[in-house]
């Protein structure tokens, strides 16, 4: 296999709570790897962690309240992330790594036109002039799928639509073609028939343009119809990590599992489409707060003594390739427990 | 769908267009009229739920808000159990509010910042002088056990609660009055997937058990399909498609509904589906398209002058199923 | 000053401790009083607050004359600051720490009573236009922008002199009456998003009339910047009060007001600095402490502070 070009190592993002009173674990030790030209779907629920793990990469934390643990490690083409000074970063934010994020209309400058702010990501990274921005930027516009782009450029986002903000979103963040482009919930706020368009273009653009992908969401079929592995996160570690197909065949945490099983389903045959959910009971711990043991064993329904008292590691399932899939679950050492899952 | 003897809930010709701002004291002339609403009819059975789904901006929320007459409709008749809500006075508006309620989608917004969950529970069963002192303090820890919830959190403030809980508060607020129709708009979009499931499974609960007819407004169209009898499609202010959940989910006759079911993600890496990807936004409700409203987006390839200058009405296609397309015969 | 005279001051400092203890005693297991008390100058001000009121009321105890008395005109005028004369005496030879202590009952007076004027006219005016919207809200509005635009200071020179000897009740109408355009704003601009909130809505819908909706769900979720806005106002009455009489033109003499004692003393400043320092002092520590309250206050009232 080849080298991974974004390699994240136990890494460890705490936040102070207000007034110093605790700390609050958001990210405790999530490890992952990010392989060139492939997309990698971060799927949890509010609270797992899953954002503050991609605004870490970038060192978008802020300081105070949150840091970054030392120990933590986060290597991009040959480099620590974490020790780079801060001009180095800069040199990397925007230009190799990009991102984009959930809100399209709260992420655009109300008061520059979507042209100059495409552009500016090219006049800071690749030192274009004024004219070869503005070029630049209209090119972006019609890769993103923008009619007119030559009339858009000059537009402001309010002149715009919820769809189109986010293909502009998506133009600034590639006009320094990156190789690795993070998305956080891109869709999230957006209608299913947009939704489509911009889960469309992005797979365009990554088969153009050949980058790498960290798709951060709450939505397995998003994740099921774009992601190539998938990573998922739970009070603030990775729980399970296996290759998309693999993932939704087997899904072998118990988090995952019940995940799964929440989701109303539009494949759903008619004869099951009004049975009860099988959810989650309870919600998700306070990050300043997890519980011992595993932390998902209060919500779980296979958890025994083991669970209370010990933390799994990720233990290796692969069935083909060795550490394609792990999962952070005792079961594994004892699978026979599984056979009696509890009612709803 | 066309008014029925045995409906709970009949809406006939509902209309709703908000007037632009008016520039100078009022007194400037307004811009364009947003047709929110435009002619909605449909009619629930007891014990019965309607989904009605659509995109952002489509009007299915002022629907419900004018049913319930918390904004005031500009033509139409509502009709609960035969009874005209629209011709209400104030006085006896109010006192039918007990028997039709309505749940939020916000979590955050829809409970009172000051009150504690007790106060807000208490509230609905003062205004109808239905329980006081110790009384109320029964039913109020009755209403929370219905919805899951310990009654220890009667002292609570919503601030204090997760999300998941407090939507079990907006529910039980709901419940107090004892109501027979619930308008639930997008009860749980804005809940994470593992506490979604137990709402569903909550409101499922509570349907059979007090024979609730319910109202259900969202977007996503797989958990419509989870918890409706019949279902609406919404396009531009008005019905594009209606029929029964399994016929509406299995054959699908207007070319939207068509292409937003084979838009909705679907958890299956290895689904075979054929996706068709709309072109284009939502066309803005205060300048709807001439002739059919959905033309410009359509992908039916039969697409021709008729859909820009003729508005298709909605007519019954299939036994029960109703669609407002030219070519609803020779679906996509 | 006698020794009963200190004693009773001594008494009245001990009673304004007291009080701001019990305060947070009896608050003290509100949440909304711990983020109060969580600002460290939030107790301090609430005590300079409770000293001045305190004294102020009990005013023929603490002092040792009556405010306008000239003792000796001849021999105790500008006398320094002595036991006998704490503060000193002022250049007409009355006592500054008598004049303070009144003074203090016309400057709060004026200062917490035109606020009262002013908060009244602005939630009245800007809760019609934010509830009834369209043309109520048009015109009321427009009126509003015509008061914001009037030079205030120079609208109360003008109405002031048409009086010889300016009665307080109607400088208080004045000042009350020239300040309430921003609080209306504030008010309105409140109840327009406070009554789109679905709680708002909710209530509706169960069946509640206008005036619950208005005094249970509107009005206490639109309190918070009204009354910090107040308490921040306060400050800002008195040193428009305090502009005015420095002038001449506000509280007239020989009545003590903190303005006009700075104004009777700044011709000697340079022989007798404490006539009018200290009621300068008086008044920024008081404008101060309302500011320090008001910030606290701005915490304490809104419950999504609150985080574990």
């Amino acid at each position: 296999m080849t080298e991974p070009l974004l390699r994240v190592r136990d890494l460890k993002t705490y936040f102070v709570t207000e007034h110093g009173s605790g700390t609050a674990r958001a990210v405790d030790g999530v490890s992952f790897d990010l392989y060139p030209g492939e997309t990698l779907g971060l799927v949890g629920e509010s609270g797992c962690g899953k954002t503050v793990t991609s605004l870490s990469v970038l060192r978008l934390i802020p300081e105070p309240p949150g840091h970054i643990r030392p120990g933590s490690f986060i290597e991009f083409a040959g480099r620590n992330l974490l020790t780079l000074a801060p001009r180095e970063l800069r040199a990397i934010r925007g230009n190799q790594i990009a991102m984009i994020f959930q809100e399209p209309m709260t992420s655009l400058n109300p008061v520059f036109t979507v042209g100059d702010q495409i552009a500016e990501a090219a006049i800071v990274h690749q030192r274009l002039s004024r004219r070869a921005a503005r070029a630049r930027a209209i090119e972006m516009l019609k890769l993103v799928g923008i009619p007119d782009p030559a009339q858009r450029v000059d537009h402001y986002p309010h002149q715009m639509s919820g769809g189109m903000r986010q293909r502009v979103m998506i133009a600034m963040a590639l006009v320094c073609h990156p190789k690795v482009l993070i998305a956080d919930e891109p869709t999230t706020a957006l209608d299913v028939t947009i939704q489509a368009q911009i889960l469309e273009l992005l797979e365009r653009l990554q088969a153009e343009l050949g980058m790498a992908v960290m798709l951060i969401t709450h939505d397995l079929g998003v994740v099921a119809g774009s992601a190539d592995r998938v990573v998922v996160m739970y009070a603030g570690q990775v729980v399970e990590q296996a290759p998309t197909p693999e993932l939704f065949a087997r899904p072998l945490h118990p988090y995952t599992e019940g995940l799964l099983a929440s989701v109303p389903r539009l494949d759903a045959p008619p004869a099951r489409a009004r049975a009860r959910l099988h959810g989650i009971p309870g919600q998700v711990p306070a990050s300043s707060d997890w519980p011992g043991g595993c932390r998902f064993h209060p919500r779980c329904p296979y958890a025994w003594d083991r669970c209370r008292e010990e933390e799994p590691p990720l233990l290796d399932a692969s069935s083909g390739e060795p550490g394609s899939h792990t999962v952070r679950c005792w079961l594994l050492t004892e699978p026979q427990r599984r056979t009696t899952r509890p009612g709803p | 769908m066309t008014s029925s003897a045995s409906a709970l809930v009949d809406v006939q010709g509902l209309v709703k267009h908000f007037p632009g701002e008016r520039a100078f004291f009022g007194l400037g002339r307004p811009r364009a009229v947003v047709r929110a609403v435009d002619d909605v009819s449909f009619a629930i059975t007891p014990g019965q739920t309607l989904g009605l789904v659509g995109e952002s901006g489509c009007g299915k929320s002022t629907v419900g808000r004018t049913i319930l007459r918390l904004i005031e409709p500009d033509a139409g008749r509502v009709l609960i159990d035969g009874l005209n809500l629209l011709t209400l006075g104030s006085r006896e508006l109010r006192a039918l509010r007990r028997r039709m309620q309505i749940v939020f989608q916000d979590p955050y917004g829809s409970l009172n910042p000051r009150l504690t969950v007790r106060q807000t529970l208490a509230e609905p069963l003062a205004i109808h002088h239905l329980a006081t002192g110790a009384d109320a303090g029964r039913r109020i820890a009755a209403l929370l056990e219905e919805v899951g919830l310990d009654p220890g959190f009667a002292t609570s403030y919503a601030h204090e609660l997760s999300g998941g809980q407090r939507q079990r508060v907006g529910i039980a607020r709901a419940l107090s009055v004892e109501p027979q129709f619930l308008v639930l708009d997008e009860p749980v979009s804005a809940l994470d997937v593992s506490v979604q499931a137990q709402v569903l499974n909550l409101l499922a609960d509570l349907q059979q058990r007090r024979r609730l007819t319910y109202l259900f407004i969202a977007h996503d169209l797989a958990v419509v399909k989870h918890i409706a009898d019949q279902v609406a499609v919404m396009y531009l202010g008005k019905i594009v498609e209606w029929a029964p959940a399994a016929r509406l989910y299995a054959a699908p006759r207007h070319p939207y509904t068509t292409s937003l079911l084979s838009a909705v993600p679907v958890p299956d890496p290895m689904a075979q589906r054929r996706r068709i990807v709309l072109t284009g936004d939502v066309p803005s409700p205060a300048h709807p398209p001439a002739g059919c409203p959905f033309h410009p987006r359509c992908p039916h390839p039969k697409k021709d002058a008729r859909c820009r200058t003729e508005p298709p009405a909605l007519r019954e296609v299939a036994p029960g199923q109703l669609a407002a397309c030219h070519y609803a015969e020779e679906p996509l | 000053m006698t020794v009963w005279n200190w004693l009773a001051v001594g008494g009245a400092a001990v009673l304004a401790l007291v009080a701001v203890a019990e305060i947070r005693r009896r608050a003290g297991t509100g949440t909304s009083a711990r983020r109060f008390f969580r600002h460290p100058t939030a107790a301090p001000a609430l005590f300079v607050l409770a000293f001045f009121v305190t004294v102020a009321l009990a005013a023929p105890l603490v002092t040792p004359y009556r405010p306008y008395v000239q003792i000796d005109i001849a021999r105790l005028a500008n006398h320094a600051p002595s036991a006998q004369f704490p503060l000193g005496t002022d250049p007409f030879g009355r006592d500054v720490w008598s004049r303070l202590v009144y003074g203090a009952r016309i400057s709060l007076g004026i200062g917490a009573l035109a606020m009262l004027v002013a908060v009244t006219t602005g939630v009245v005016v800007g809760g019609v236009a934010g509830y009834f919207r369209r043309w109520v809200d048009a015109t009321l509005m427009r009126l509003v922008d015509v008061g914001l635009a009037m030079p205030r200071v120079f609208m109360l020179l003008m109405v002031v002199a048409l009086w010889e000897h300016v009665p307080l009740t109607v400088l208080v109408l004045l000042i009350g009456l020239t300040g309430w355009f921003g609080t209306s704003r504030l008010v309105r601009a409140e109840v327009l998003s406070v009554r789109e909130r679905e709680f708002v809505a909710a209530a509706r819908a169960l069946g509640a009339e206008p005036a619950r909706v208005i005094f249970r769900h509107v009005l206490p979720n639109a309190a918070a910047p009204i009354i910090v806005s107040a308490a921040l106002g306060i400050g800002n009455v008195m040193l428009l009060e305090a502009g005015l009489s420095f002038l001449g033109l506000g509280v007239p003499s020989p009545a003590p007001s903190w303005g006009n004692m700075i104004a009777d003393g700044w011709p000697k400043m340079a022989v007798a600095w404490w006539a009018s320092t200290f009621p300068g002092l008086a008044i920024s520590l008081v404008v101060m402490a309302l500011n320090a309250v008001g910030d606290a206050l701005r915490d304490a009232l809104d419950p999504r502070k609150e985080t574990a």
